[in-house]
């Protein structure tokens, strides 16, 4: 065993050197995608942002990248082959790569490795992730001041803390506007299957929400709402303006460009150092698309205060006095969530109805 | 004048070994020309994509991870190929690799953290036994009522998906793990369950091993075994089958039930090994490609063998493509399936013979 | 319109909304069983329909009409399935891998077509309501107020019927698919037969495709049609080969998918796990209920590779 273990560590080393000896060249930046480019989605706004260190850096960075890598062998065989490239930082952009990610960071100690939305972190393997939540509490506001049938729907993906922070969010500002308002909320089991999300969104449609909220990564909630009619959405993910005014009223986009830079240039300026980076509204990794004309003036005035103060750092989402779906007490007058908690969040706070699915 | 086909009353070994090289050369110039035209230079994409991955620069990495990648897939179709010679179509291998991988994990964690030198045989014996009881339903649905297999195995897929999220969110979701979905990761942190590189740098683990074993296993069932003789002449003659004491329901619960278990075992060597845990997408699609393995390697064990590594090249090529030239994912798929395509059609030569004229010769 | 309500579910709604889910997997299955029907198994659904729905989008965004967009999708279809067409029947390979070697080009080949519609919107489909007929009570609103590629499917089901039933161009069809020996020695020209019902599934694979794109969804999204083909392969085998089982199979499935979700919306107390995983339950479990009868009447040479060994 022992032998074994030398060996698989002379072999590290040495494909370790062929990693610092490609590092001579401009810096190499590259990135693991979980869907396809084009997916109007998720790994969209990644390569956006890698396009943003591209256009930022000119001929100083090279940017690499694979899409679709599935998660676990081919995920840790990807990320090592970039390192073999040259790589000097790597970007792995969905939770499934952390471990991959870990194991690959443990073998080249002196690349740089920044996992998204994971926890396990190592002196040269960073995380980040942004405070979505901030985003859905702005469109929690819209939501329960722009319906009429007090029936708001909820297209979700799969039961993950992620996606749980974001119905609570969501209602809880809506019922803070709308103390009648109502959540409806259909488990699609994808992230990405526009028939069946257009399915979700009649369904909800059909049970009477009047305002559809999405976590799933199509435009075809979108293009349902509008045929239906005087029922409105946001965009998710990416800005879906081809659908503003109407239905789309406002949406979260994911802006990663501006870490992106910021990190491939601490690369540059020798200054990396591993870091846990949960941003939200105020340092711009959650932006809140244009809020369109579709909103009254007052409505649109509300959240955009809301959006400022959560962005200047004056207001937490999670704010007590807060209590589970139970109706024991989560939080108390005055008291904000703790990261912790919130990063494993699984349970509705009071007022959802139904059960989330395990 | 009139091109002709004639059938050659047994396959020419010379022409079958010959047809893939040329269908290679093939694809590399309709390729080549699809790659220029997409920007790129063709010599580089081509030598990427076939030489690279074995006498490239990272060469002592990416030969392992062939081995890693053609594994699963060979396991996979020398089962698959079993029911497919005997004319029973299993097309939902990827069901049931996943419902072995979650059994097989599932027993593995209820040990946590125990170190025993049982669990990871007993995780064996219960990845095989996930997929093939997942198999024994449309088995048994076909012998008992008669109900198609494609239909049954195929939709079975889907169902096992959802059991995978759902374990993944629910009872087998890492306790230490922050509430995220997933596994604990057997490879990383479980190792008594755990199925490592055996021997480090060159990929092979016990996946691998099994996958060896199962082409010989398949290559004497078939050639020296009466079972073997009976799913061949199933296939070939059905009637002739039935007249010569073939009990066709054994025949089902045996090719159907070695399809799931040889599935289940990829599942669970992949679990345990180079995927680490079950998640949410844990099954990345080799339940289907080890169908075109099987159908590409001539439902011939050792042809099973060849194809399956020829798949992973092609994995691995287009990966390696995509990271050195920016090559898109979906023009690797393309080339794939240009591939796949002349290899097929280069079969033509191997067990016709092409005649010129006018005039029919018999044979 | 609150006349049948299950539960908290508004029924006409629900079967207005099935029909519309459930038109992609009918025009594909039914191509597909006319495929099957002539004795050749095409596993390349899902990779023409993808490419249908590309290209389909792709006209309809720049002729902005749709019916334009539908057309050159089914001629799309059928040019992919050309392709498998000259290999299995005039090179004699393996049916299952040229079929899955198929999907794989189709996926490829629709995302590098498809890159410059991606975040594009295109001209929908309006709604043909068939007059006095849209008017009906109850009735009206399910069946007569729809696009009228729905209608059109549901007319293919019945020409595809009248088709095999009654003419002798599909009795031909038949006969090659049941036994291509005999079907030879009768003078019948195999391949070229099964070469027009390869094309024939191509263009129905491809006009269900778009419809995915241009109707259903409507948005071009690479991998859009997500496994939609291999359920229109599984809806043949479920309807036993028989057209008017296709539609039954097809709105089978389609309810099913829309009611789970339906009843998620309706918060209904089912575990999620058990209502997402329906669809699938339900359709074994009717094929079953089916299979208990003792129908099977899968085509005699399905599949097998026809040499003229004249």
């Amino acid at each position: 065993m022992n032998l074994l273990k030398s060996l698989a560590g002379a072999t590290a080393l040495a494909l370790g050197l062929a990693g610092a000896a490609a590092a001579q060249d401009p810096v190499k930046a590259g990135f693991i995608y979980v869907g396809p480019v084009g997916d109007g989605g998720w790994t969209y706004e990644h390569n956006q942002g890698r396009l943003a260190v591209e256009e930022h850096f000119g001929d100083a960075v090279e940017t690499i990248f694979q899409e679709s890598v599935p998660e676990g062998a081919d995920a840790e065989r990807a990320i090592t082959q970039m390192v073999l490239a040259g790589a000097d930082i790597i970007f792995t952009t969905s939770f499934g790569y952390m471990d991959p990610t870990v194991a690959v960071a443990e073998k080249f100690p002196e690349v740089k490795f920044e996992h998204a939305t994971g926890y396990k972190t190592a002196p040269n393997l960073g995380v980040y992730s942004a405070r979505f939540y901030e985003g859905r509490a702005v469109q929690g506001t819209i939501a329960g001041r722009m319906t009429k049938s007090n029936i708001i729907g909820y297209i979700a993906s799969f039961p993950i803390p992620e996606v749980i922070r974001g119905i609570n969010s969501a209602y809880i500002h809506a019922k803070k506007v709308n103390p009648d308002v109502q959540f409806k909320i259909v488990w699609a089991y994808t992230w990405f299957d526009p028939a069946k999300e257009a399915d979700a969104a009649k369904a909800l449609i059909e049970q009477g929400a009047d305002v559809i909220l999405q976590h799933t990564d199509s435009t075809a909630p979108q293009a349902a709402a509008a045929e239906a009619g005087n029922v409105f959405t946001f965009g998710q993910a990416s800005d879906m303006s081809e659908y503003a005014p109407s239905p789309r009223i406002s949406s979260i986009i994911d802006n990663w460009g501006p870490y992106y830079i910021a990190r491939v240039q601490a690369v540059i300026d020798g200054t990396w150092e591993s870091d846990n980076t949960w941003d939200g509204i105020g340092p711009g990794m959650v932006k809140i698309g244009e809020i369109s004309d579709a909103v009254p003036a007052e409505v649109k005035a509300e959240a955009e205060a809301l959006r400022d103060k959560i962005a200047a750092g004056e207001y937490h989402p999670f704010t007590g006095p807060l209590n589970k779906q139970d109706g024991s007490v989560w939080l108390a007058e005055g008291e904000t969530a703790d990261d912790g908690t919130l990063a494993g969040l699984d349970f509705y706070v009071e007022g959802i109805e139904g059960e989330i699915p395990n | 004048m009139k091109l002709k086909l004639e059938r050659r009353a047994a396959p020419s070994a010379l022409v079958s070994g010959a047809t893939p090289v040329l269908a290679v050369i093939a694809t590399m110039i309709a390729g080549g020309v699809m790659f220029w035209a997409l920007g790129a230079n063709p010599a580089e994409a081509i030598r990427i994509i076939f030489w690279d991955p074995l006498f490239g620069d990272f060469a002592s990495y990416t030969r392992g991870q062939l081995l890693i990648k053609a594994g699963p897939l060979i396991l996979i179709a020398i089962g698959l190929s079993l029911g497919f010679k005997a004319g029973i179509w299993n097309i939902g291998a990827e069901g049931q690799y996943i419902i072995g991988a979650v059994v097989g994990a599932g027993v593995g964690l209820a040990f946590y953290p125990t170190e025993s030198r049982l669990i990871f045989p007993l995780m064996v014996l219960a990845g095989a036994f996930g997929g093939w009881a997942w198999a024994m339903i449309p088995a048994l649905l076909k012998t008992r009522l008669g109900t198609n297999e494609i239909l049954v195995s195929l939709m079975l897929v889907y169902v096992a998906q959802n059991i995978l999220a759902s374990m993944s969110t629910g009872l087998l979701r890492n306790p230490d793990g922050m509430g995220f979905p997933g596994s604990r990761n057997i490879a990383r942190d479980f190792p008594a369950a755990a199925n490592p590189e055996l021997i480090a740098g060159t990929g092979i683990h016990w996946g691998v091993v099994a996958a060896l074993i199962a082409v010989i296993f398949a290559y004497v069932l078939m050639t020296r075994h009466r079972m073997g003789f009976q799913i061949r002449l199933a296939g070939e003659a059905p009637k002739a089958a039935r007249f010569g004491g073939v009990r066709p329901r054994r025949l089902i619960l045996f090719t159907l039930g070695m399809g799931g278990a040889l599935a289940g075992l990829a599942g669970l060597f992949e679990v345990a090994g180079p995927a680490g845990q079950i998640s949410i997408d844990f099954n990345s699609g080799y339940g289907f490609t080890a169908i075109i393995v099987a159908f590409l390697g001539r439902l011939h064990p050792l042809g099973i063998l060849l194809a399956g590594l020829l798949m992973a090249l092609t994995y691995i090529g287009g990966e390696l493509a995509q990271t050195m030239i920016g090559m898109p994912a979906a023009a690797i798929q393309l080339f794939q399936g240009m591939l796949l395509f002349f290899l097929l059609a280069m079969d033509v030569f191997a067990n016709y013979r092409i005649r010129l004229g006018r005039t029919e010769v018999k044979a | 319109m609150q006349i049948m309500i299950f539960g908290q579910i508004d029924l006409i709604l629900l079967l207005a909304s099935l029909m519309v889910a459930s038109t992609p997997i009918l025009l594909a299955a039914l191509g597909e069983l006319v495929v099957e029907k002539a004795g050749v198994l095409n596993l390349g659904v899902e990779g023409m329909m993808i490419t249908g729905a590309v290209v389909g989008f792709a006209v309809g965004v720049n002729t902005q009409s749709p019916a334009v967009g539908f057309l050159a999708a089914a001629l799309a279809g059928a040019l992919l399935s050309l392709l498998f067409g000259l290999i299995t029947q005039y090179l004699k390979s393996n049916q299952v891998a040229t079929g899955l070697a198929l999907t794989l080009f189709g996926l490829g080949l629709s995302s590098l077509l498809g890159k410059p519609y991606e975040g594009v919107k295109a001209a929908t489909l309006g709604k043909m309501h068939l007059p006095f007929l849209s008017d009906i009570p109850v009735l009206g609103p399910i069946l007569f107020r729809h696009d009228p590629m729905v209608y059109l499917s549901i007319l293919a089901v019945v020409a595809v019927w009248a088709f095999l039933t009654y003419t002798r161009p599909g009795l031909i069809l038949r006969a090659v698919g049941e036994n291509h020996e005999a079907a030879h020695a009768l003078g019948y020209k195999v391949v070229r037969v099964r070469l027009l019902a390869i094309l024939f599934g191509g263009a129905m694979a491809g006009l269900g495709g778009a419809y995915v794109s241009l109707v259903r969804v409507p948005q071009w999204t690479e991998g859009m049609t997500a496994g939609a083909g291999w359920i229109a392969l599984a809806i043949v085998v479920f309807a036993s080969w028989r057209p008017l089982r296709v539609l039954i199979g097809a709105y089978l499935f389609g309810g099913v998918s829309v009611l789970q979700l339906n009843l998620q919306a309706a918060g209904v107390a089912i575990p999620v796990e058990y209502l997402s995983s329906s669809p699938y339950l339900v359709t074994i479990l009717v094929l079953v209920i089916i299979s208990l009868r003792g129908q099977h009447g899968a085509p005699g040479s399905l599949g097998r590779i026809f040499h003229a060994s004249s």
